[in-house]
């Protein structure tokens, strides 16, 4: 696989991962599934390195799959693709334009890690409520939330 | 970016308001659920009518987000194990299953064989206890209510049959890393079995039951129609695409837990309507009996666990006779096993579809990060484009045949 996008490849326990430039991630999407046939995406999800900086990963899952009815098992190939997004202001295009397939993924991730994804259709929150405070998945996020506390524990 | 309750509101209530020109055809928004039956749990659907035909319909999900993802990061994990039994409440040793083929594949960690033959076996009787459940309820919701008796009858045995090997109905957390949680109970051989040599009959009861049903079939066939493309856009796996005639199933094209060992097929049908998943999830039982069969008959002998006196706690007997033995007890417990630092993702078939977790480790006793991705997540999102141009009637055949779980699409 070769395109200018691309800045490392890693193939680590049997699985391949593309470090991708984030400011050509469409493009890059859109080479992969029409010359590499990644006709699925499985999943879209972002892993918070605070403190350090680029704070964000947004990882892409594709998948290859052949698309024609047949009885015989269809081979597969799955690829990894991973985005450094910065934590003052993390965004980057949404690729909902590539696969339909994206759009919750996305929101999902806005919702989760409050990572902004330029273009997308509808960007609101998909599994909190519309109106909650902060990015719950952020490593800075307490796990019982900003509102509430335990016994014991003052009320922030 | 973010928008806020208020504007959430505003577009709802643009929505209903009269359309701009006379003649253009008055759309009605219609709220269903999220207490709604056949919702099968709490999701809500912003339907668009014009009629009776369905314009626009939009789930609206959430309602059972536990932060399942976050709790995975705080807990170590061996304890993580538990949290995997409640996303998906109707297939718990499958989800136990991704997780610990997740952890053993950063751990690099060799399953014996005797465990993996019974981790095949397990997640095949609980595939049994997902379409069962989907059958019974499905049919309820169509209005063959005696499909219900029938269908939960056939799963109590299956839940004592997990009763038996983990001493739980539900939530087993039996398939853990580095193997089971504890050895299998002694005659499990008989009572497999016993289930297993009726099961098929019961199978051909069902077949009976609604093939004969002229409303079954008039209700079912040729409703609930998608494309393929368009399945492959949006990211549609399981019983949904296997209906369309693609033969996409983790356990053949990816096998894991030596499940190339086996001898099945997948089943597949051309019509992509709700009657042929309803047929497909039939063979599917059929052949996870078949599964359960060869599993009974061939299983190994062997060690129920890996070999590894770090990750898998030792012998109550060792650990009460051995110093190194109560040392590792000791750790595991306290402080749980170090994994690695590392990615890895693994699929596996559950019984809606692909379900693959991502794990990402920085080397401590807790993962760093969790995610799930779930097939009723991914099935749902098709959900619009399904019920498009539907009549609002057929909505509920529809809903069904997708076979959703909501604890699995919200985590």
């Amino acid at each position: 696989m070769h395109h200018p996008a691309i800045l490392e490849t890693i193939d680590a326990l049997g699985e391949i991962t593309l470090l991708a430039d984030s400011a050509r991630i469409v493009d890059l999407c859109r080479y992969l599934k029409d010359q590499q046939k990644f006709n699925r995406i499985c999943s879209i999800t972002a892993v918070d390195w605070h403190p350090s900086e680029p704070r964000f990963e947004v990882v892409y899952h594709l998948h290859a799959v052949d698309p024609t009815p047949a009885k015989s098992i269809p081979a597969v190939r799955r690829l990894r693709v991973k985005c450094r997004v910065s934590g003052t202001n993390p965004e980057i295009d949404s690729v909902t334009s590539v696969w339909r397939g994206a759009d919750w993924y996305e929101r999902e991730t806005f919702d989760m890690f409050g990572i902004g994804f330029r273009n997308h259709p509808n960007l609101i929150r998909i599994l909190m409520p519309l109106d909650w405070e902060g990015y719950p998945l952020r490593k800075d996020y307490p796990t019982h939330g900003y509102k509430y506390s335990y016994k014991g524990e003052e009320a922030k | 970016m973010k928008q806020s309750l208020e504007d959430h509101v505003a577009t709802i209530a643009a929505l209903q308001e009269k359309p701009a020109s006379p003649s253009a055809p008055r759309r009605m928004t219609l709220n269903m659920g999220p207490q709604h039956p056949s919702t099968h749990g709490v999701l809500r659907i912003v339907i668009e009518l014009e009629g009776e035909t369905i314009k626009k319909a939009e789930p609206d999900i959430g309602f059972l987000h536990t932060g399942i993802e976050k709790q995975c990061e705080t807990i170590n994990w061996a304890q993580t194990v538990t949290l995997t039994d409640r996303v998906d409440y109707l297939s718990n040793l499958g989800n136990n299953l991704v997780y610990a083929l997740t952890v053993e594949k950063l751990l690099q960690l060799e399953i014996p064989p005797m465990a993996q033959w019974m981790r095949v076996m397990l997640a095949e009787i609980d595939r049994l206890n997902s379409h069962l459940v989907w059958l019974g309820t499905h049919a309820l919701d169509i209005g063959a209510m005696s499909m219900f008796f029938y269908c939960f009858r056939e799963r109590e045995e299956v839940l004592r049959l997990k009763e038996m090997f983990s001493g739980q109905r539900m939530m087993t957390s039996y398939i853990r890393p580095g193997g089971l949680a504890l050895e299998p109970p002694r005659g499990w051989q008989h009572a497999v079995g016993k289930f297993i040599r009726q099961f098929p009959g019961r199978v051909d009861e069902y077949e009976n039951l609604l093939d004969n049903n002229p409303i079954w079939k008039n209700r079912t066939q040729g409703v609930g129609f998608i494309s393929i493309e368009d399945m492959i856009d949006l990211g549609v796996t399981g019983p949904m695409i296997r209906a369309a005639g693609i033969p996409l199933d983790v356990r053949k094209t990816e096998p894991y837990s030596s499940y190339e060992k086996f001898d099945f097929t997948v089943p597949t049908y051309t019509e992509n309507d709700v009657y042929s998943r309803y047929r497909v999830r039939l063979d599917e039982m059929r052949q996870s009996a078949r599964i359960i069969v060869q599993a009974l008959e061939g299983m190994p002998e062997g060690a129920w666990q890996a070999n590894a006196p770090g990750v898998i706690l030792p012998d109550r007997e060792k650990m009460k006779t051995q110093m190194e033995a109560l040392i590792y007890h000791f750790k595991i417990v306290t402080e749980g096993y170090r994994v690695p630092a590392g990615e890895v993702f693994q699929a596996v078939e559950s019984p809606r579809g692909e379900i693959a977790y991502y794990a990402v480790s920085n080397g401590t006793s807790k993962a760093y990060r969790l995610h799930m991705r779930t097939p009723s997540f991914g099935n749902l999102q098709a959900l619009p484009t399904l019920l498009h141009d539907t009549l609002i009637a057929d909505s509920i055949a529809a809903l069904g045949s997708m076979d959703f779980v909501l604890g699995d699409t919200d985590r």
